[in-house]
This record gives structure tokens, C-alpha cells and sequence, in this order.
């Protein structure tokens, strides 16, 4: 028995390291499931706070270029409302309330987010306290940033479009063909777009948009452009890479949207047994 | 170890720590030579220190760096890797007649090729571990292979740099 123990005492090292490495590899994988593994990461308020004053500090030398961009997207809202502003003498009809609320809005700043991984994710400031759930779309003014994944009292994390486990339900602007966006691992101002059939007649320049299928994002939020479209490997579909419209190097402040409607659609789902994916 | 050795070597580590965490994480030259600076302070470790004590501190070390890179476990089953292989490379490239019981694995007591040949192999075996787990069924083995070398080859001259300018200094003044 003494033996024995010897013996082990003189492997402690070796056992220690295969300990750990299996803990780390544990934690690798729990990680990587798109649920669960919200206790280990940044929307800890420990080390949230702790990037929001690293973030602080750094934002203090982007306010003027944050400026710019939220004056131009004002302007651009500015626009819409007097297109939509009906005049005075016309007849009023207000819309149908389930029709308005089925997408709500709210804002946040991304306290950390990196690019360089395969799996990249991003830090927001805010958390259920100010009603962030897990499973709401992120975007900016230039096109969609990412996915929310877990949230915290204070901080939530998302998962960033540049991450090969983000599939986006879109479709071609101009001609409704609908397909899957999904970053291959590469350029992080590149993306694929999967499952579009070769009858399709897509050209580089087209516009890619959400399609509103996955109940995640509103239609029409833009994606990218497509840069190149070839035959490819697979006989069945094309080869189509898009130029993403989102600069993911300076991602600041961004949207939230949920879907208020998104319990219903899926029990629906449920009911009659189809499964949505995208 | 003495209580000056323990005091240096913790704020040594704490420092490459913060440096990593807060600006080298989004520093990638080209986009393929990543930066970890940060091992330089488990490679710096006194040649006494234990095995057992080298494994748990790069661990903790490498699960504080993934804990603010959303990467979890990653960085610290590599660093772990590093540290259990590090008294092993270190007996295999010992100077004939061993060390002195002073010396301490570093640039200026030790000369640059020593030290090249001292980290470059342990912190290419880093990166194979950290680029396989990162990007895990996305790339193939080619570009998981330039990742490594290239970000190898960057974070030694970054460690060769940060020494030449902060280690001889702090010598002359001791």
C-alpha cells in the first residue's frame, strides 16, 4: 500500500497536469454548447466592471466618431418619421397593437469584443435589470453584430456574428431567394451565405437582408453585400461570399430587439411538429 | 525561493497578466501572430521552483486571461501544457555541468540564443494546443500550423524586447 502511494506521490505532477487539463477541456466544451456555461465569462460582475472601466477610459477617445454616426442615423430616423407623418387633414387609423408590439427595441454599448478567434463574443453594459434576455438579436447602424447568449444582473454576453456557431436566416434583397449566413472562420469582414441553390441568379453587388424566418431579427436589417459567387464543390448549392456591412473592429454602441411574439410562434411550432432552426 | 524572489516574481506575473488582458487582445499582426505575453512570466520562474506549483499557477494564470477573452479553458490548458512540459525541455537543453543553483531562466543571465532555444519550442507547443482548440473543425491543419509559428515567433521577440528594455535596467539599479 505504501508502495502505491509512493509510486503516485512520485507522479503527482503528471497527474496534477492530466487533472487539469481535463477541468480545462471540461470547461472548453461546456462553453462552447449554446446554452449553459454563463457562470465562468464576462457577464461575471467582477470582471464586468472591470471591462466597463477599461471600456470608459478607451471610449473617451471615440466620442467624437460616435457622435458622427449617431447624427447621421438620427437624421436618417428624422427622414423616415416625415415620411411617415401623416398630414393633418387625413384620415387617422391606428395600427393594429399586436402588429406594433411585436418587436421592441433597446440600446446598449459593447464594453469588450474581439475578432480574432473562431468563436468570437462580445461584452454589453447592460443585463435583466434593464430587460436584456437571452436570445434577443444585436445590430448596429451598419448591419447585424450578433446574437445575445447569457445575461447577468448587470452585463450580458453575445455571440458575435464572427462565430462559426452563428447560422442568420437571410435572403437576397432583390430577389427574396432565402439561405443561411454564417462566418467561416477567415477575414473578419467576410461571411458565407449557405444553401442557395445553383437555379438561383445572384450576383456579386446584391444585397443580403435577414429574412425574418428565425423570429430573431426583424426582416430587413442588412447584412452584407455579396462579393463573389462561384460554382463551388457542393453540386447542389452555390458558393456565395458577402462582404459583411458591419465594421466589426469598431462595434460601440449597438441595438437589441426581441421578439415579444417569439413564445407563441414556437408553441405553435411544437404543435405542429415543425422544427424551426433558422 | 526568498521573500524578494516571491514579492518580484507574483507582480512580474500580475503585471503580464493586466498587460495581456488589456491591450494585447485584439493585437494581431497581419491577423495570424497573436501576442501571449503573458507566458513570459511563467518562463521567467526561478529553476527551484516546483513542478506542482508551476502546473497550478500557469493554470490559474491562463483561466484569468480566458476569463476576460470569453475563450474559456483554452488558454489555460495550453499554459498548463507549457508549464508541465517546462522542467523536461529545460533538462534536455541544460548546459554540460547542469546550472548554477542561482541561475534563473531569463534573458540576461542566460544569453539570447539559450533563451530562444529555451522558449521558442515550449511556446510553439502553447500555440499548437491554443490555435487547435480555438479553431476546432474550422480550418484546416495548415492554417492552425502558420498561426502558431508565426504567433510564436512574434511573442518571443516581444519577450526578448520587453526584457532588453525592463530587465537589464532593474539589474543595474539592484
Amino acid at each position: 500500500m505504501l508502495r502505491i502511494l509512493q509510486f503516485l506521490y512520485s507522479l503527482r505532477s503528471f497527474l496534477l497536469f492530466v487533472l487539469l487539463e481535463v477541468l480545462a477541456i471540461g470547461l472548453i466544451v461546456s462553453n462552447n454548447s449554446p446554452q449553459g456555461g454563463a457562470f465562468f465569462n464576462s457577464s461575471n460582475t467582477v470582471i464586468g466592471s472591470a471591462l466597463k472601466t477599461r471600456s470608459d477610459v478607451l471610449d473617451f477617445f471615440s466620442f467624437a466618431q460616435a457622435n458622427e454616426t449617431l447624427i447621421r442615423e438620427n437624421a436618417m430616423l428624422l427622414q423616415q418619421i416625415k415620411t411617415l407623418t401623416q398630414e393633418p387633414d387625413s384620415l387617422f387609423i391606428p395600427l393594429d397593437s399586436a402588429f406594433q408590439a411585436q418587436f421592441q427595441f433597446t440600446g446598449a454599448r459593447v464594453i469588450s469584443n474581439s475578432l480574432r478567434f473562431a468563436q468570437n463574443h462580445l461584452t454589453l453594459n447592460k443585463g435583466f435589470k434593464d430587460g436584456l434576455k437571452p436570445g434577443m438579436g444585436i445590430f448596429n447602424q451598419d448591419g447585424i453584430v450578433g446574437r445575445v447568449k447569457s445575461v447577468s444582473e448587470n452585463y450580458s454576453v453575445g455571440i458575435s456574428l464572427l462565430n462559426t456557431g452563428l447560422l442568420v436566416s437571410s435572403k437576397i434583397k432583390s430577389t427574396e431567394n432565402f439561405g443561411t449566413v454564417n462566418w467561416d472562420g477567415k477575414s473578419s469582414k467576410q461571411a458565407k451565405m449557405l444553401y442557395m441553390p445553383r437555379h438561383v441568379r445572384a450576383q456579386a453587388g446584391d444585397t443580403i437582408v435577414t429574412s425574418g424566418f428565425n423570429a430573431v431579427f426583424p426582416e430587413g436589417i442588412r447584412i452584407g453585400i455579396i462579393s463573389s459567387v462561384n460554382q463551388g464543390d457542393d453540386p447542389n448549392y452555390l458558393d456565395i461570399l458577402i462582404d459583411l456591412s458591419t465594421d466589426f473592429t469598431r462595434v460601440k454602441y449597438v441595438y437589441l430587439v426581441e421578439n415579444t411574439q417569439i413564445v407563441e410562434l414556437d408553441s405553435l411550432y411544437k404543435k405542429s411538429e415543425v422544427v424551426n432552426e433558422f | 525561493m526568498n521573500f524578494k524572489n516571491l514579492i518580484t516574481h507574483t507582480l512580474l506575473l500580475l503585471i503580464l497578466g493586466l498587460i495581456q488582458i488589456i491591450f494585447l487582445k485584439n493585437l494581431a499582426l497581419f491577423g495570424v501572430a497573436f501576442s501571449f505575453l503573458y507566458l513570459l512570466g511563467i518562463l521567467n520562474l526561478p529553476l527551484q521552483t516546483s513542478h506542482v506549483a508551476l502546473i497550478l499557477i500557469s493554470f490559474g494564470l491562463g483561466l484569468l486571461v480566458d476569463v476576460f477573452y470569453d475563450t474559456i479553458g483554452i488558454h489555460a490548458a495550453s499554459a498548463t501544457l507549457l508549464s508541465f512540459l517546462r522542467p523536461y525541455w529545460l533538462k534536455t537543453i541544460s548546459p554540460t555541468g547542469g546550472y548554477d543553483d542561482s541561475a534563473k531562466p531569463n534573458l540576461p543571465e542566460m544569453g539570447i540564443v539559450w533563451y530562444i532555444s529555451y522558449s521558442l519550442p515550449l511556446i510553439v507547443a502553447f500555440s499548437l494546443v491554443f490555435f487547435t482548440a480555438d479553431q476546432w473543425g474550422t480550418e484546416g491543419f495548415f492554417g492552425v500550423l502558420s498561426k502558431s509559428i508565426l504567433s510564436s515567433i512574434f511573442t518571443v521577440v516581444l519577450a526578448i524586447i520587453v526584457q532588453l528594455l525592463f530587465f537589464k535596467r532593474r539589474r543595474e539599479i539592484r
